[in-house]
Order: structure tokens, then sequence, then C-alpha cells
């Protein structure tokens, strides 16, 4: 065969391979129990090749997620060496130092066979609802009071399960039957994507991936240098503060431009906090790289070498860098934020093709009460979550998105599967006016959400929101987006973190941030202004007053 | 253009005809007795029953066959799809529950492709200052929180009837679960807009999830009053043109239905040209005695792949109209309709070829489409495309394409492809990397979709029809691990001879959260036995007479799951003895679906549905046919073999020339006037009774 022809099926096995890891996230999707991973996506599977490179990661899924387990293979390979593995062996760890950044999301390695070789790892990353310990809110003060911690070990030897830690992590949380569905279904989706690698294998008559992993990595690797290479050289520095737990934290990148790589330093930022919304470096640099190829080089598939010029560092001990046992549950609040603050130094270098900031963490509503009076399960606890978006930074080209997650990859549950799973209404759902920054291209809206129990009763929030004292800044002459607000309805306000009481009666109102505006709004097209008030996005008292438009 | 085809001595008695008016073409097919005609003419936009009715004149003068001797006049459409997908529906708006006017803007909040940051989500199609939120709110018992404040829907009534707006869709919160709000507004609405079209959710999709139903809602409030005025308009020139039979509408789900029904729901048209498709490949697998198929239609823009099970097609309830990016998940508007399952993707004859910055080659979904076309048919059209690589592999001869009326430039493919400028730079290599690429893409779907239905691919026949599929089915075939690969006659206007096949039925769906083991019997047999009563009326409606079959469907999941997978059960009331029948159901179809494990979790059951149909469409009986004749193979040509890369003699023969028995070994190119079948070196092929082509695997070794 030619050498064209040889690369030509190569590329073909890679789409297969993309085509494999998909299968793989769509089967967890289905037998799953949380709802964090059937109904959100907050998962992530992938292929790793014998040295632990991520070699192709499904399309659906959460960068979080992805870019941490690709950083986390390694930790595996190093404890459970390659040759020892077995057919049937299933590993596992939610050790957030290791994997992706606090105890809920557990991940889970399998080795991939063909004609009795170990060809392969698949993985899968999944964000559990329930692991024990105080839930997933910011309350934590260690690493301890947060959940069960599951080391790097074996879930399955051979095909048969780990009995002992499956009865300890039944015990240690308030749904066992549904945790152990979940780390089933993990176990299920490896081996169905390892079976399909196998008869791929088989059907290109080829006995490993060795050649096609490098291909893939170097190919991917050519590409992104390529990209970067294209960019300014230099360094820009940015800063971005946000509220933190009980006080505003600044995060300080520096971002180095040099010849095909990229360096992203966070020396400056401020200190860990004794509360659970620090990050570790892995998830730090799951969502600074996320960042920076959105921008710059995001038709390369993501893998091992498409991540490899990127480099991450920040300092032992800062809120990016934390180090065991400080807390870490709610760690997206800070993660989520990271795109923002590379967007400002790249927005120096490339002015043109950088969003502004947006709402972009990610604002999940954890509710806890007790069934009402006179209904079946009458004075039994429940938890209920449900996901919600605010407006995204306005585009060099487009508004922003209205209502919509980024950075994160998850989706919102449907307001009725909520109320259907939990005794609560959500009373209001919907855009808030003016919540975008003003601009030449405006920010995406944010959202009130009005939320109380169906019999009126008291129940409680772990709160967990950003951007309530900090909003997102407009560049380039653009408006901030609008702040975000925790309230009772008559009218209290109320802590943006934490677990906090709704009494009896009374309703939670969060209106969840607005992203930022780009560009002068003097300068935008009258026609779009007109259209914005018209659609009440912009209240024309507002678009009279900051776009100086007439309308009416 | 027509063509009559043998049908053999026993095919139904009595004039058919089925009309399917698509993008591009609108394709009629009549059959009398034995015989069977079809025109294609191109699509009237402007008054789509023009072309329709052209077409029958030209096939009933053709046949000899005066208007009332027509017994069956089946139609499908895509007004409504394009209606949607181009906005042109009926100024319309949406009155809802105050607090969720933005449901439909909100989505699912989420970007359907991580990495893009210019992504757009699909618009609305109704504008948010036509979006009205009124007090009233049921909670998710179907309890009422906050009455419905009548006079907030008059003055929203007050301001649509100054706005001009002709159709309204009512959808509240947890209607599905009491609809006592929906249709009270209904009453006023009514009242205060005289002539208005109502659309409510209760009655267009009455199933948990909010966006999907008030999505689906609203888009068959976007388009009733366009089809209900088409519809009736093309009834009323069919009676005068002297037609006596009744005119049947095809549903995406592959059954049938009145005029008046789909006047009424006319969202649930928006597939009806591929569910057309799916029961032709569904009456193919029967004629051939095979009952688990995929089938794979290919034509110049996208490539649909549909499961067809134990010779069902397989249906499903969630379909998006119009992906606007790329075909991604996501990127269209969910319609929550009984819908025959297929992934369609942008995979055709006219796919581009191009190379991505990561130096892969990457085919579709951008087409050439007809204009300006791929390089080689000289319209302007520079960019290589998957027909330029079918030339340059030596498949498709330049001077018979088309039947000789398209002249095809082989040159212009060859220098097409070479621009692409990466690997050896050769035309040949390109050629293969595109068939290569585009067959992967499409095995690929394949593969990903029969894992969302919980099934296997390598165990199918695979049925190969529309212009570009018999092209490329043997090597689809071959990624898929697919051992028979059928090309029938007729596959130009297959969905037009599909609507002929399909039986009179209809589906209806509505939620009601039960646990199996402590299902409330009373509740369930009398919803279920309501939906029998309603779906059993309408076919009669269109049915006279007719046997019904009937078929109970629960979808349902281990409680804290977040997917339903169904399965049947009795069609008749059901008995505190049923319960374990049903867990069991529950457990086989799990199991089936996922393998493995069955859990120790409570089951909980969310949505019924019932279908009512006349009986299925049984083929002729035909005599059997093996092969037994080798034909002489007078000519070959080299043409390229994507799995090796070498030019191989492939034997060149001509379909009409076959006869039932006659047997070609690969690699063989059998050319008819529409398409040439490509049957690689591992496949052989031969004719059946009924006139189709059947590739077999050749074993290996």
């Amino acid at each position: 065969m030619t050498a064209a022809l040889n690369e030509l099926r190569t590329q073909v096995i890679w789409t297969r391979l993309i085509s494999i890891v998909e299968e793989q996230a769509q089967t967890l999707m289905r037998t799953a129990f949380s709802t964090t991973v059937r109904d959100a996506g907050d998962l992530s599977a992938a292929l790793f090749d014998l040295e632990g490179r991520l070699i192709a990661e499904a399309v659906t899924g959460t960068p979080g997620h992805v870019n941490s387990m690709a950083a986390g293979v390694r930790h595996f390979l190093a404890k459970f060496p390659v040759p020892t593995m077995a057919e049937g062996d299933h590993f596992i760890t939610n050790d957030p130092w290791l994997t992706a950044g606090h105890l809920h999301d557990v991940t889970v390695l399998s080795p991939a066979f063909h004609q009795g070789r170990i060809v392969g790892l698949f993985g899968v990353c999944c964000h559990q609802v329930d692991i024990g310990g105080l839930g997933q809110g910011p309350d934590g003060r260690s690493v301890f009071e947060e959940g069960l911690q599951i080391p790097l070990m074996k879930l399955a030897s051979r095909g048969v399960l780990n009995q002992d830690l499956l009865d300890i992590l039944c015990l240690n949380v308030r749904t066992p039957l549904q945790v152990r569905g979940d780390v089933l279904s993990y176990i299920s989706s490896n081996e169905s994507a390892a079976r399909r690698l196998s008869a791929m294998l088989a059907e290109f008559r080829l006995d490993d991936l060795a050649g096609v992993a490098d291909y893939i990595v170097d190919r991917s690797l050519a590409a992104t240098r390529a990209e970067i290479a294209r960019l300014p050289q230099g360094s820009w520095t940015s800063s971005l503060t946000i509220d933190g737990y009980d006080h505003p934290i600044t995060l300080r990148a520096r971002l180095t431009i040099d010849g095909e790589r990229i360096l992203v330093d966070y020396e400056g930022t401020d200190a860990c906090v004794p509360r659970g919304i620090n990050v570790v470096l892995n998830y730090c640099r799951a969502y600074t790289i996320f960042g920076l190829r959105c921008v710059i080089s995001p038709e390369v598939p993501n893998n091992y070498g498409a991540l490899l010029p990127f480099e991450v560092v920040a300092p032992e001990g800062s809120i990016v860098n934390v180090q065991r046992p400080w807390p870490v549950a709610a760690r997206h609040v800070i993660g989520q934020m990271l795109p923002d603050l590379v967007f400002g130094c790249l927005s120096q270098a490339i002015p043109d093709r950088v969003p502004a900031e947006g709402s972009s963490c990610l604002w999940s509503v954890q509710l806890r009460g007790r069934q009402p009076a006179g209904e079946p399960q009458a004075g039994e606890s429940f938890d209920a979550i449900f996901f919600n978006s605010g407006g995204s930074g306005a585009r060099p080209s487009q508004d922003g998105l209205s209502g919509t997650a980024f950075p994160s990859g998850v989706r919102a549950m449907p307001v009725e599967i909520t109320e259907n799973s939990a005794p609560i209404v959500i009373w209001r759902k919907e855009l808030l006016t003016d919540s975008g920054g003003i601009g030449e291209r405006r920010g995406g809206l944010g959202q009130r959400v009005e939320v109380a129990m169906r019999d009126g009763s008291a129940f409680e929030v772990l709160a967990m929101f950003e951007r309530v004292d900090h909003p997102a800044q407009g560049r380039d002459g653009g408006g901030d987006g609008s702040q975000g607000s925790v309230r009772l309805a008559s009218g209290k306000a109320m802590q943006a973190k934490g677990l906090q009481q709704i009494p009896a009666g009374d309703r939670l109102v969060l209106d969840i941030p607005g992203g930022a505006g780009l560009g002068a709004a003097t300068s935008r097209a009258a026609d779009l202004v007109a259209r914005d008030v018209e659609e009440g996005f912009v209240s024309a008292e507002a678009a009279a007053r900051l776009y100086g438009s007439g309308v009416g | 253009m027509t063509s009559t085809t043998d049908r053999g001595p026993s095919a139904p008695k009595g004039a058919r005809i089925g009309a399917d008016i698509g993008g591009t073409f609108t394709d009629i097919v009549l059959e009398v007795g034995d015989r069977r005609h079809s025109t294609k003419l191109l699509t009237t936009y402007d008054a789509p029953e023009r072309a329709l009715l052209d077409g029958v004149r030209l096939l009933l003068d053709e046949a000899g066959v005066a208007p009332a001797e027509v017994s069956l006049v089946v139609h499908g459409t895509t007004l409504a799809t394009n209606a949607l997908i181009e906005r042109r529906g009926v100024p319309t708006a949406l009155l809802t529950t105050d607090g969720f006017r933005d449901v439909l803007a909100l989505g699912s909040e989420s970007r359907f492709d991580q990495y893009d940051i210019g992504m757009e989500k699909p618009q609305p199609l109704v504008p948010r200052r036509l979006r009205v939120g009124v007090a009233e709110r049921m909670d998710a018992r179907g309890q009422v929180q906050v009455p419905l404040d009548g006079d907030a829907v008059r003055a929203a009534a007050a301001e649509w009837r100054e706005q001009g707006i002709r159709s309204v869709a009512i959808a509240f919160l947890h209607s599905y679960a009491n609809d006592s709000h929906e249709r009270r507004a209904a009453e006023i609405l009514a009242a205060e807009m005289p002539g208005v079209s109502l659309s409510l959710s209760s009655e267009v999709s009455p199933e948990m999830r909010e966006y999907e139903r008030f999505s689906t809602t609203v888009a068959n409030a976007y388009v009733q009053p366009l089809v209900n005025a088409y519809l009736h308009r093309l009834d009323d020139k069919l009676k005068a043109m002297g037609f006596g039979c009744p005119l049947y509408l095809m549903l995406s789900s592959g059954g049938l239905t009145t005029v008046d029904a789909a006047a009424r729901y006319p969202v649930r048209l928006v597939e009806s040209g591929p569910a057309g498709g799916a029961i032709f490949a569904a009456s193919v697998a029967a004629e051939r005695g095979v009952g688990q198929v995929v089938a794979l239609d290919v034509g110049g823009t996208t490539a649909k792949i549909c499961l067809i099970n134990d010779g069902m097609p397989q249906t499903s309830q969630v379909f998006e109209v119009g992906r606007a990016h790329r075909f991604r998940k996501g990127s269209g508007l969910p319609l929550r309709i009984p819908v025959v399952e297929m992934v369609e993707i942008g995979a055709g004859g006219g796919s581009i070829a191009s190379v991505d910055n990561a130096g892969r080659l990457a085919v579709g979904p951008h087409s050439a489409g007809s204009e300006p076309g791929p390089a080689a048919y000289g319209r302007g059209g520079t960019r290589p495309t998957v027909t330029d690589a079918d030339i340059t592999l030596g498949r498709i001869d330049p001077s018979r394409f088309a039947g000789g009326k398209v002249t095809l430039n082989a040159g212009a493919s060859h220098d097409a492809l070479a621009a692409l400028g990466i690997w050896d730079g050769k035309a040949e290599t390109l050629a293969i990397g595109v068939s290569e690429i585009v067959d992967e893409t499409m095995a690929s779907a394949a593969r990903v979709h029969a894992v969302e239905q919980g099934m296997t691919l390598d165990d199918r026949s695979l049925i190969a029809f529309g212009g570009a599929a018999p092209l490329h089915a043997a090597r689809f075939a071959e990624k898929l691990g697919i051992r028979e690969v059928i090309i029938p006659s007729g596959a130009g206007v297959g969905s037009a001879i599909g609507f002929l096949r399909a039986p009179v039925s209809y589906e209806m769906a509505r939620s009601l959260t039960l646990r199996l083991d402590q299902l409330d019997l009373d509740r369930l047999n009398s919803l279920l036995d309501g939906m029998t009563a309603e779906a059993r009326a309408l076919v009669e409606a269109g049915a006279p007479g007719a046997a019904q079959v009937e078929r109970r469907t629960c979808l349902a999941r281990y409680k804290g799951q977040g997917y339903e997978i169904p399965f049947e059960i009795p069609a008749r009331t059901l008995v505190p003895e049923d319960v374990d029948l049903l867990r069991a159901a529950f457990e086989t179809a799990y199991r089936t679906q996922y393998g493995g494990v069955t859990l120790d979790l409570p089951i909980e059951a969310l949505t019924w549905r019932v279908t009512v149909g006349s009986p299925a469409w049984k083929p002729k009986d035909t005599a059997v046919v093996t092969a037994t004749r080798d034909l002489e193979v007078t000519e070959r040509r080299p043409v390229i073999d994507p799995d090796s890369g070498a030019a191989l003699p492939f034997a060149l023969v001509r379909r009409e020339v076959l006869r039932p028995g006659d047997r070609v070994q690969g690699p063989a190119l059998i050319t008819e006037r529409e398409t040439t079948t490509v049957v690689s070196p591992r496949f052989d092929a031969w004719m059946d009774a009924n006139g189709y082509l059947i590739l077999t695997r050749r074993e290996e070794g």
C-alpha cells in the first residue's frame, strides 16, 4: 500500500475512533442515574494510548472533565503499570488532585484488549450528584468534609467487582442504589467501547493503535502549532476580580505567545481560601486551555497533541493550584472564570477574535427540603439540583448568547422534570431585560429564576453563585453585564455562597448575570437597537439613555 | 420522464396514486393492476398542487385511466417542513404561563458545538414580543396552583387582533397532566379572535418536558393555516377532476391519515417524504422476507439511515427540523411527534470535499447541489464532490450519466480533486479518500444511531435507494460487517411508492407517571381506553370498515434514570396480575438495549402510547428464484477499489439485460439510467424475482 493510501486509511481510523468514544458517551447518558449525567451531560468519555496520551474524546461532554482526565490518566498508569493490567480490570478514583478537581467527579479507566493484548485505555469521568459528605456546596472546611475519597484503586479485577469498595461507597452516600447503578454504567460503557475498538482493529487488520496514535498526536500538534505561529508574539497580562466566598478574589494571568507555544502563568493570583471554591491545577489547566483552544484552534480535534503546545503554571497554594486537603467541592465557580481571564490577555494580542467577559459561572441551584405533609413520602428529606445559565460575552461580530452556558458544556434540566422529581415550583425562569452589557455588540441576557416549595414550606439553598458583586466587564467601550442577585421575594438580600434558609411562604429569587458588551454602544446599528427594544431585550428607556436611540 | 415496470400478476386491483412533493422534485407514481407508471416534475413552489396535478394527469393519460377509476390517492409533502425551515409560516403568537415566555429561546441553555464561539442557537418561530405569559399555574401533579386569569387572555387577544395574528399556540406548564386551563384559554381566544387557528400543547404533544412540547405546538400553529388551506384546495381540485376516492396524507410516523386530521396537526407531516422511503424499504424487506434491515437513502445533499426491525421501521418521539449547523444535534427546532426514526447527515453525491487545518480530508456537509453541481457538470462548480470522486474512480461512465442527459467532464473532476493538494497530490488517491471518508461518515452515523437505539448492525440486510446509494452501498456494508445488500427497482421514486404501502394509522401518546409496582389500574385503563377510542375513530374515518390493529406501548425507566425505553404491553384492560408481566417486559427491553445487569430499583412509567392502524401491507406471492445463471461478461473496465487502492477489471453490465436468476461475480458495475450499482470485489450480485439486485458478501478465505 502506498504511503498516501496508508495515510488515508489512518484518517478513516481517526474518524472511527471519534465515533467509538461518542458511542461510549451516549451509552453512559442512557444508563446513568445522576441527573447531572443523564439530563445535563456533565461527563466525558475518551480513549488513551498505552502511554496515557489522550487520542480521541467524545464531542458530548464538558471541558473541565475532558482535559482534567487527559492529565489524570498518567497517575493511573504510574500506580498500575500497563503490563500488569488484565482483561476485565477496571480502575477508579475521585481524587480531586489527580483528576477533575472535586470528589463528585468519579473517573473510571478500563484497559481495552485486542487478540489478548492491551491496545488502549477507555476512560469516563462523570459528575455524581451524591458522594456523601456535605453535598456539592462551598461550605466544607477541608476535603474530608466534602464526601468519600476513593484513592486510585481497582474497581474490578479480571471481571470480578471489588465488592469491598462498593460496600464502602454504598454506605457513605445517601442514594446507594443509584450510585451503584451509576458506577456499573461506567464499566459497561467502557467495556462496550473496548469491544468496538477490537472489532475496528480486526477490520483494518491492525494489531494495535501505535502508528495511528502517533499520527493523530503529530497531526494535531502540528496544526495547533501552526495556528499559534500565526499569532503576534509577546506577553500580555490581565486580572479578574470575582466575589469569592466571603471576600473578593483576584485572579492574575500572564499569557506569553512564544513561537509555537503558549504559556499561561497565574503568578500573583490570590491564595486559596478555607472554603470549597479552590481549584486544583489539573482543573485550572483544563479550563485555561479550553478557553485558548476556542479562540486559537477550535477545529483541531481535542487530544494530547492539540493540548501539548499550551503550558499552564500556577503558584502552589494559590487558589488555582490548591494543595491537599483544602476544600474544592464548588471549584467550578472559579474554574469557569478562567477562560474570561485568558480572554483578557488574548484580546490585547488579537482583539478581533476574542469575546468579552460573560456570566461564565453556571448557576447550579441546589435545594434541600422535606416532602410536604399529606403526601406519600411526607417528612422525608429531598435534594434537588437544576442548572441555569446567564449571558455569554459579546463576540467580535455577534451579540452574546442569552441564557446559555459558556464555558461549561452542560444542559439545563426541563422545569417539568425538576418539578416531577422534587416537590418544588419554579415560578419564573425568563430572560432579564437590560441585563446584557451594552455595546456595538451586546452581551447576552441573564435570567430571573424564582423558586419555592409546592406547599409553601421552608427550604434551604446551597448557594454557590458568582458575579453578584463583580459583573462581567465590558471591553473596548462596551458596558458591563448586569450583576447577579440572590434574595427573598419578600425583599431580603441573601449571601451568594453558603447554606441558607428560605422561610415558609417566601420564594428564592435569583437574577443570573448578563454577559458584557463589546465596542461603544453609540456604534450599535440603529436597527439592532430597535429590534432589541421590540423584543424586550433592552427597555425603551435604556435604549434612549444608553444607546442614544429615539425609539418610540 | 416515465417508466413502467412489470409488477407481476398479483398486484392489487384498482388504480392507486402516490404523490411526493419534495424540495426539488415532485414524484408521482401510478399503479394500475400490475403496472407502475411514474414521473418526476420540478416542484412548483407558488402552488405546489400544480405540479402534482400535472403529473397525475400525465400518468392517467399514459395509462388510459379515468380519475373515477382511482381507488386511492396518498400524498406526502414538504410544505410544512419548508415553511418551518424558511420561516414562511403565518403570523403566530404564543400564550403561555407567566414567567415562561422564554422557554423557546432558552432551550436547553447549552451550546451544541463545544468549541465554536460563533455559534447561534435556533431562533424561535415566534418573536419574543408575541410570546405572552398570563397568570395560571398547574403543579407537576396537575393540581391548580394559580387559576387562569381570563382577563389577561382577553387582553392578549385584543392586542393580537390588532397585529393581524392568524394563529395562536397555547402552551402552559404541566398541561399534559391537566389541560383545563389550556381548554379554557382556547374558548376565550376563539370567542375573542374569530377565525383564528388554535393549537393546544395538551392536544398537539401532551407529554412532559416543556421545551419540546412548546416548540412542537408553536410549529404546528405556525404552519396550520397554510397546510389547511393547501390540503383543502388540493382536495377540491381532485374532486373537480373527477376523483371520487379519499385523499390520504402520509404522516412522519409512516402511517396514513385523513385530510381533516392532517390539517389539524400538520406538524405531524414534516417527515412524510423520508417516512415514505422507510415504508418503501420495509415493503422491499417484506418482499425479500428479511426482517432486520438498515435502509440507506442517499441523494445529492443528504444521506438518511433508518433501522427496520421485524419488518417495521423504528419510530421515535422526537425529531429536529432544520438542523442549521452541519446537521448537528441541537441546531434545529425540536418537534415531539411520532416519526420514523432516522439519522440524516450532510453526505450525498454533491457533498463537497475540503482539507481542514489539521490536514484532514473532510467531505460535506456542504453540497454543491445540482447548481453549480459537481465539477464534472461543467456548470461553474470547481470544488470536488463525491460524484467527482466516483467518476475518477471509474464508477460512473461519463457518457451514460443520467441516461445521457448530462455530459460529464471527467477531466474537470480529476483537476478539482488534484487541487486539494494533500498526500501524493494524485486525483486517484484523493478520489479514494473522498469515497472512503464519505462512506466512513455514513457508517459512523449509522453506528452511533444504532447504539442510541441499543441495536446492532452486522446482522442486518442493507436496502439502498436514492440516486447515490447504489454507488456506495457495498463499501458502506463492508464497513458495518453487513453481508447482504438489496438494490430495489423504482428507487428514484421510492417515497411515492412507499406511500402506497402504508397502513392508515394513528398514534397517540400521553404522560402519566406511575410506578409499575404501584399502578393505579383504574386511572391507567381509563387513560388507555380513551386514547384507543380516539385513535380508532380517526382510523375508521380513513379506512371505513377495515380491520384495525392496535398496539400499546409503555415508556419506562428505572426510577432515577433520565431516558425511557419503550416496551409493548397488552392491548386490553390491565389487571393486577399484569404487573409482573410489565416488569418482565421492561427488564427484557432494558437488557436488550443496554445488556448486562438488571437493577433492583423501582420501575417508573412516564408515557403511554397507543397505535391503531389498518393491517400492514403484504407483498404479493412471487415465485422463488435463486441465482442460477452466471451472466457472461463481455465488457470490463478498470475501476479503483478503495479497500486495496488498486484498479481492478470490473465487469460492466446493464441492469436491463439482467433477468431474475442471473448472477454477476464481483467486481462489477451494474448500470442503469439513473444510477450505477458498485459490486465490490468482495460481493457477488444476482437478480431476484422482483427484479431487485441482491449483493451477497463472498465468504472469506
